[in-house]
């Protein structure tokens, strides 16, 4: 055994005898009941949840009590003779009216937590959330920021090539950063398929859905990062978009927020001195890391998934007309996967992976395309 | 086909042989016996493809699937066990057994009865097909969700025109049920003198004839949709997401009682034979039947509430989605009270019966945590729900099959079963069961939402374990086949009542049933 794998099994074994005397920390392996919550409804949340549980089980205890204690005493091994009754009114009514009464006291504490989940007013700040195949975009309405935020687990630790990190399939590049002890209010919408936003620790998760704008409100007590993922079934990477919230005082918050601004602004910046001429090499090295916003549906080497994604390999809008393949990209092809990049990409990152497109995987055609010819598209 | 003359029917060795008998059968026993052996080859087949998912889910990382089939064999699974493995298996039940139970000499329509088993094989070939179209089969959960399914390839239209045929089959087969319950009974068998199984299978007929077409419509929209310029369920087009769940589930949560009231019907028969106690509160477990039948229409959007309903939705369907409770907290009672001072013995379909009971209840309660709706918020699309409804479909519903088929299969083969062997497989599927799908609640409220091949670290320990409960789960149902075939076989001749004292017109016919039973209609007491 090296010295690492010893002082594994030591620190398995520690947090093994850690957790039979300790109550189980939240998130950690082999938790058995909701996180621990840190908002407000969260807790609320997990309190109902609790309660009930506890009812369920009280009665779940009582009711086979009966049975097993029947399934023991009332053996015909024990040579008796089967009773013959075969109803009692009264026993009927009863177990159909103190059930109905259980009921009532559940509803009337879910009704509560209910309404107070549903109240979105009085909010602090506003966040507008999109879903799309498979990132998460974030606006700050008041505020002018906004961002892409999708997975950073690299690919090697998925397919098993690299050792899986601390927050495996959790972790992204641009997390959304909230105030702490602030009621947001976020709008969920999504731009393709449904997803569903949800963060277990905030006791929060709407369904993303296009067309919709579903609101929801969270305040969250403790400064921390906090981690979920897409729960609605959005076809193959689904299980690919994590959302990690980070929660920072409010003076630490404005601080993160003026400095999103200023780069944002920079970004502009960047994007009007785009009107230069862009050489091929270039283009083709820029276009290649922006082709990470497609390598999801048409595959790394751009061969595709056949018959749900076509291949950019030998594709005839990849090598026909320019424009085609502009317009394509900018506007997506509605009632398919294929997305608009127009709003997600500037001018020179479109100008460089249509470039990229164009001249990669085998195809030659020859052509480059300038940030200028994106801009008068737009 | 042969004409059904009188004279033909009277004389029983003149039926085709081979092959032939069994495409041409309108008699009720074999066409029983098909719908068995095709709702158990879809149980395994769709076993298959779970072995498939918990092979992949066994550790974090990609390592023997890649996800866009993994969504595939996600939707195929739940597609091949719901419309393949259950409903075709009560179907079964219920064409071998009504007839029996009401004294009845065959079904009322045997001819379309035929017809409702033989558009089965031709529905289930094409959505499996479909797996080996460009672009794979249906890739968007059982429940198809729009505007996901609109961007599937060919393998989506199969789906959608497989769904239609099961749906056809299903309806042919339920319009049957009902004529022949109302109209073939024999003089003296009032309705309330019915067993169970004949009434909870009455009602869940109601309930396919009133949903099965919602579900054609919803998935007719769905390929409109995708083929004709519709927009029914595109915003971009004036269309609504929301609106396909509404559709979708007003056929999905009736769907799920038309799953598991005929199971109750089975457990329903069982568990008195081996109490030798007559059922406790017959008249009130036909009412609970009815109205939890009722109940199924209003509740529907239980399994919506994070689409952003309004407030007063989300009350008005947690508040009828807990009443339902009630009913089946009443059949539940009256099970153990059934058993309850009587004289019990343990063979295999008893076993069942009682584990039925029991983890049903599990699932039940988990039913009910999931209806409270501030609650479900965290539930919803987590392995809670994943294991919350494989307590009430796998032990309610497939377990109950299982016991009902130890129960009848020394009246179906007129042999024994091998009672040691059953009872292996027994404790075999109820370990393996609870080793696979337990821990999955704790997988839930931990976080891990359901549909996904692929986990964060804290989720290993559980899918470990759920894993290694899958496989012995999936193996231990060969010893189920091997147990029926070799009861077909040969086995200790069973008696004409089997049991010991069970009730019921079944058990007054010989064992094997012969060919026609009650040619002439039987008196009833
Ligand atoms: C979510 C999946 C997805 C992503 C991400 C995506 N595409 Fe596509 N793309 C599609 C689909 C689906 C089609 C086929 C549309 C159709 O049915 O015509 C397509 C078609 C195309 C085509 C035309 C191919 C042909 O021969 O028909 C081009 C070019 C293209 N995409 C470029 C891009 C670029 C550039 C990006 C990244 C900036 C990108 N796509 C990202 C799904 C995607
Ligand atoms: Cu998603
Ligand atoms: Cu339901």
């Amino acid at each position: 055994m090296s010295p690492f794998r010893v002082s594994t099994a030591v620190a398995l074994a520690w947090s093994g005898a850690a957790l039979s005397v300790a109550p189980v920390p939240a998130n950690a392996a082999w938790g058995l009941n909701l996180p621990t919550p840190v908002s407000p409804i969260g807790r609320e949340i997990l309190e109902l949840h609790n309660l009930i549980m506890l009812i369920c089980l009280i009665i779940f205890i009582v009711v086979f009590g009966f049975m097993f204690y029947s399934i023991y005493a009332h053996r015909k091994s024990t040579g008796r003779e089967a009773a013959t009754f075969a109803h009692s009114t009264k026993a009927e009514v009863v177990w159909t009216v103190i059930p109905f009464i259980i009921l009532i006291g559940m509803a009337i504490p879910s009704t509560a937590t209910l309404i107070n989940m549903e109240d979105t007013s009085k909010s602090d700040l506003t966040i507008k959330v999109t879903g799309y195949q498979w990132k998460w975009q974030y606006e700050y309405l008041d505020h002018d920021v906004s961002f892409y935020s999708s997975l950073a687990t690299p690919r090697e630790q998925i397919v098993g090539l690299q050792p899986k990190g601390e927050h495996y399939l959790l972790e992204v590049d641009n997390p959304l950063v909230i105030p702490t002890n602030r009621k947001i209010r976020l709008l969920v919408t999504a731009n393709d398929v449904i997803h569903a936003w949800w963060v277990p620790k905030f006791g929060a998760k709407k369904d993303a859905i296009p067309g919709y704008i579903n609101e929801l409100w969270t305040k969250v007590e403790t400064p921390g990062t906090y981690r979920g993922q897409c729960a609605e079934l959005c076809g193959k990477d689904h299980g690919f978009m994590p959302i990690v919230v980070e929660a920072k005082s409010p003076e630490e918050f404005d601080a993160w927020l003026a400095g999103r601004k200023q780069g944002s602004s920079l970004e502009h910046a960047a994007a009007t001195a785009a009107a230069k001429q862009w050489s091929e090499s270039e283009l083709m090295a820029r276009g290649e890391e922006v082709y990470a916003h497609c390598a999801a549906c048409h595959g790394v080497d751009g061969k595709g998934l056949p018959g749900a994604f076509p291949a950019i390999a030998g594709s005839a809008v990849a090598t026909g007309p320019v424009e085609d393949h502009l317009t394509l990209v900018m506007d997506g092809k509605p009632g398919t996967a294929m997305q608009g990049f127009k709003g997600q990409l500037s001018d020179i990152e479109i100008a460089a992976v249509v470039t990229y497109q164009r001249n990669a995987f085998g195809n030659k055609a020859g052509d480059t395309v300038q940030p200028s010819q994106v801009q008068s598209l737009r | 086909m042969a004409t059904a003359d009188v004279a033909h029917h009277e004389e029983h060795h003149h039926h085709p042989s081979g092959v032939m008998r069994w495409i041409t059968t309108t008699n009720h026993k074999d066409i029983g016996t098909l719908y068995l052996c095709f709702s158990l080859s879809m149980f395994l087949l769709g076993g298959l493809m779970a072995l498939v998912i918990r092979a992949e889910l066994f550790q974090p990382g990609l390592q023997v699937v890649d996800p866009h089939f993994f969504n595939q064999m996600t939707t195929m699974h739940a597609l091949l066990m719901v419309f393949g493995a259950i409903m075709p298996g009560f179907v079964g039940f219920a064409n071998w057994m009504l007839p029996m139970m009401i004294g009845a000499p065959d079904m009322a329509l045997p001819r379309m009865n035929n017809w409702s088993f033989w558009i089965l094989p031709f529905a289930f070939t094409m959505l499996l097909s479909s797996l080996f179209t460009a672009g794979g089969g249906p890739a968007a959960g059982w429940t198809l969700y729009a505007p996901l399914t609109i961007q599937g390839g060919m393998g989506v239209d199969m789906t959608i025109f497989a769904i239609h045929m099961m749906g056809i089959s299903s309806i042919l087969g339920a319009i049957n049920i009902i004529v022949t319950i109302f109209n073939m009974r024999a003089p003296g068998m009032t309705l309330m003198k019915m067993p169970l199984f004949v009434w909870t299978w009455l009602i869940t007929a109601f309930l396919l004839i009133a949903v099965m077409p919602v579900l054609a419509g919803a998935v007719t929209m769905l390929l409109t949709d995708r083929h004709f310029g519709t927009a029914f369920f595109d915003p971009a087009g004036g269309g609504d997401p929301v609106m396909f769940q509404h559709i979708f589930w007003f056929f999905g949560h009736p769907e799920v009682y038309i799953m598991i009231l005929p199971a109750f019907g089975i457990i329903s028969e069982i568990i008195p034979t081996f109490s030798r106690k007559p059922l406790f509160g017959y008249t009130a477990m036909v009412l609970a039947t009815a109205a939890i039948a009722f109940l199924s229409f209003i509740v529907w959007a239980h399994h919506m509430f994070t689409v952003g309903m309004p407030l007063t939705g989300e009350l008005f369907f947690m508040y009828s989605t807990m009443l339902i409770a009630v009913p089946t907290g009443v059949k539940v009672f009256n099970w153990v009270s059934t058993m309850w001072r009587g004289a019990l013995t343990f063979e295999t379909p008893m076993l069942f019966a009682v584990a039925v009971v029991f983890l049903f209840t599990i699932g039940g309660f988990s039913g009910l945590m999931l209806a409270i709706t501030p609650a479900d918020f965290q539930y919803h699309d987590t392995y809670f729900v994943v294991a919350h409804f494989h307590y009430v479909l796998f032990s309610g519903a497939a377990m109950a099959m299982m016991g009902g088929a130890y129960y009848w299969l020394p009246k179906w083969t007129g042999h024994m079963y091998d009672e040691k062997l059953g009872k292996i497989h027994f404790w075999l599927t109820t370990i393996f069961f609870n080793v696979t799908f337990f821990p999955q609640h704790f997988l839930g409220l931990a976080g891990m939402p359901r549909r996904i091949p692929d986990y964060a670290l804290q989720f290993t320990e559980f899918n470990v374990i759920s894993s290694i409960g899958a496989f012995g789960l999936g193996f231990a149902q060969l010893l189920f086949v091997y147990v029926i075939v070799k009861c077909v076989r040969g086995g200790s001749k069973a008696t004409d009542t089997v049991w010991e004292a069970p009730r019921g017109l079944e058990w007054t016919v010989p064992s094997p049933a012969p060919y026609h039973t009650f040619e002439t209609p039987p008196k009833i007491a």
